[in-house]
């Protein structure tokens, strides 16, 4: 059996070793030559890809938990859904989640993941104490916040050892739903004032219709919103659709992808309106439709997530959302957001202002814009993130994080640049 | 809540399994030998779920222990589920007779010793649930595997025919008949992976189909076609095949 990520590009054959015991697990990385570990797949591109796969998911015990405190101690298996489905109801919710919940603890650490709240709330790696790691001497160490170890490994996409578990900090909410406000906007100047003006509230995204031109570019639905106080904390993960097989690639070209923003955008009030919806609804909407990564058929697609520092952001993504839509290749998803401060991670993506993330489905050309899109990125001093990329080049990534040589000198000195590496880490040089 | 009974814990399958049952609020015996490695697991269930777990040492090749070990759990369970199993190289199984017999007599003797008892009790109750974890290689002999699937076959039909023997009492029994799973068992060899079935949706599989008062149940459902068609392939054509 090989394993793919959830773009589904590229499709290479790799061997599994599934992780179920320490003991196991060091004879493996003793006797194999070079390795990444891969939790859910649920990373786009090939950042978890390699010949030889250590499949962490199977190592997915609850270890402890402190009432108290909020404290769980799980293996690095873990998905984020089984925590939800064993603490809602008793109160706690993940302090940051990414827009599925179907990833692993070991893999929200290594792309040091963020959510909707991260101008508030930061990266995953705020709510992680501590976690303990198999590095490539094939022994355990055990790592906190401030240590090197720490800094290269949150963010650091599986290239400093396998997580193995972690302590991560939960935090009270007094119910399941949210209350959410949605806002439409005109145009990018409209949207991101509306952003601005709701920046104290916890939770905020924007999906942007991206086919739009002219003075409409970057017109968008806001939904901003904070847990409700109703204490209703029933909480179990809805029965899902599931896509059986992939989409004939027809399916999906521009003019179906202009009636789904159409319709998307159309669907919401003008102005301001209001909501209730649950945990399901607000964070993972697309969950709900499982395997939905093969509506664009059997040859993969891939998402552009770049972000820009806040003073660019507006003139930088006037220009890129404009040679989107000149390009006519669109996505049913672009989602834009506002972010906090940027950490000390070597590798962390988020910094201090907006980012973007497409989906575009791979076919020619595609690359090549791509490419230019890249340039505008540099052009206002952004970057890329890794866990959605699957062709970025050495130089653009380079540029985009100034700690990139730490972390290159980190991995040399504990010789793990030789054993782990996945064809991202390759294509890139960290 | 009540107990429900796992024969056969340690494997990746049962823990699946337990953690489903514990989800819907079912408390736990975890039956295996040498029980006491299943504290992880145990420790694991009761912070996600609450429940009690509860685990006892089995052994499913010592027969003439199954009475006792039923009849001193502390509550009865109301549901059994049996997922032990065993399987080793054909070549090594056709070779030794001591993994033949191992091969039968958990897969198939042990099966029944245990469930003869479960199912007396439960008849005499007039409730309860029995599921017993078979395999599609139970369906026809291939040379790949008959020992193991010769074992099988014969618990799928101890199922089918308990089943018509227990439905007037109400109690129900569950065939499954899980193809390729990615487990500890098929570790090593190399499987398709659109017919390869994760042990967590092989679980959740067994809990709906249970719940539901099914009869058999193939996971993934893709291998009901399969087998359909292995099952109707004419003798003389099927000898010669290396399927
Ligand atoms: C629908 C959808 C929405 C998303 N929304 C967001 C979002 O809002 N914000 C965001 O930040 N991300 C988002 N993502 C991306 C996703 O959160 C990350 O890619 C995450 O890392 C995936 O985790 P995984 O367990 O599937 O890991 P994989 O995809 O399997 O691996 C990702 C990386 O983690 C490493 N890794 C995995 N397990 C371990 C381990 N045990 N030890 C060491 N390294 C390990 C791998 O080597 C790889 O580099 C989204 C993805 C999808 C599909």
């Amino acid at each position: 059996m090989s394993l793919l990520s959830w773009g589904m590009f590229p499709n290479i054959k790799n061997k599994i070793f599934n992780l179920r015991d320490e003991k196991s697990l060091s004879l493996y990385i003793e006797t194999t030559d070079e390795f990444i570990p891969y939790g859910n797949g649920r990373s786009y591109g090939d950042s978890a890809l390699s010949e030889n796969i250590v499949y962490a998911k199977p190592y997915n015990n609850f270890l402890s938990f402190d009432e108290q405190n909020g404290i769980l101690n799980a293996e690095a298996g873990v998905l984020l859904s089984e925590i939800l489905e064993a603490f809602v109801s008793r109160g706690w919710f993940l302090r940051v989640t990414p827009g599925t919940k179907l990833i692993t603890l070991g893999g929200a650490i290594a792309s040091d993941v963020h959510g909707k709240n991260h101008h508030v709330e930061g990266c995953f790696s705020e709510c992680v104490e501590e976690f303990t790691i198999m590095g490539v001497d094939g022994k355990i160490k055990s790592c906190k916040k401030g240590d090197e170890l720490f800094l290269a490994t949150c963010g650091g996409m599986g290239l400093t050892g396998v997580i193995l578990s972690a302590k991560i900090s939960l935090k009270k909410i007094n119910s399941k739903n949210i209350n959410q406000t949605t806002i439409k906007t005109k145009n990018l100047k409209e949207t991101f004032e509306v952003f601005e003006a709701h920046k104290e509230k916890p939770y905020s995204v924007a999906w942007i219709d991206c086919l739009a031109k002219g003075e409409e570019i970057g017109k968008s639905l806001l939904m901003v919103g904070d847990f409700a106080d109703d204490g209703n904390l029933e909480y179990k993960s809805k029965k899902k659709l599931t896509i059986p097989f992939n989409f004939p690639s027809f399916a999906l070209n521009t003019l179906s992808v202009k009636a789904f923003n159409y319709l998307y955008y159309a669907k919401a009030k003008d102005g301001i309106s209001y909501q209730k919806v649950d945990i399901d609804t607000f964070f993972y909407p697309l969950d709900a439709i499982g395997d939905w990564n093969k509506i664009y058929g059997s040859g993969g697609f891939t998402q552009y997530q770049f972000i820009l520092p806040k003073e660019q952001s507006y003139e930088g993504l006037r220009e890129i959302l404009t040679k989107i839509s000149a390009s006519g290749k669109g996505s049913f998803l672009a989602v834009l957001k506002l972010y906090g401060k940027e950490n000390e991670n070597y590798l962390s993506f988020p910094l201090e202002g907006y980012s973007l993330a497409l989906d575009f489905k791979i076919e020619s050309g595609l690359f090549e814009l791509l490419d230019t899109l890249d340039e505008v990125v540099l052009k206002y001093a952004g970057r890329i993130y890794l866990t959605k990329d699957v062709r970025v080049s050495k130089e653009t990534f380079e540029k985009g994080y100034p700690q990139i040589e730490k972390f290159r000198a980190y991995r040399k000195e504990h010789k793990m640049d030789k054993k782990l590496n996945s064809l991202q880490s390759k294509r890139v040089q960290i | 809540m009540s107990y429900v009974l796992i024969i056969g814990a340690k494997s990746d399958i049962a823990k699946e399994v337990a953690r489903v049952y514990a989800k819907n609020g079912y408390n736990l015996y975890l039956a295996a030998r040498e029980s006491l490695e299943l504290e992880d697991l145990k420790q694991d269930i009761e912070i996600r779920s609450g429940v009690e777990v509860k685990l006892v040492e089995f052994d499913i090749t010592a027969f003439d222990t199954h009475e006792e070990f039923y009849t001193s759990l502390h509550e009865r369970p109301l549901g059994v589920i049996v997922v032990a199993g065993f399987m080793c190289e054909q070549k090594i199984a056709q070779n030794d007779w001591n993994k033949t017999l191992q091969t039968i007599n958990v897969n198939y003797t042990g099966a029944l010793s245990i469930l003869n008892i479960v199912a007396n009790d439960f008849e005499k109750e007039r409730r309860g649930f029995i599921v017993g974890v078979s395999s599609v290689a139970g369906d026809r002999g291939r040379k790949a595997n008959y020992i193991y699937g010769s074992a099988k076959a014969g618990f799928s039909a101890y199922l089918s025919g308990l089943r018509n023997r227990l439905y007037e009492s109400g109690v129900s029994v569950l065939s499954v008949k899980p193809g390729f799973v990615n487990t500890k068992m098929t570790q090593a060899l190399d499987l398709p992976q659109n017919l390869t079935a994760q042990p967590q949706d092989v679980a959740e599989d067994i809990f709906n189909a249970q719940q539901r008062g099914r009869n058999i149940l193939y996971t993934k459902s893709i291998w009901m076609f399969i087998m359909l068609i292995i099952k109707h392939i004419p003798e003389f054509i099927f000898k010669k095949m290396s399927i």
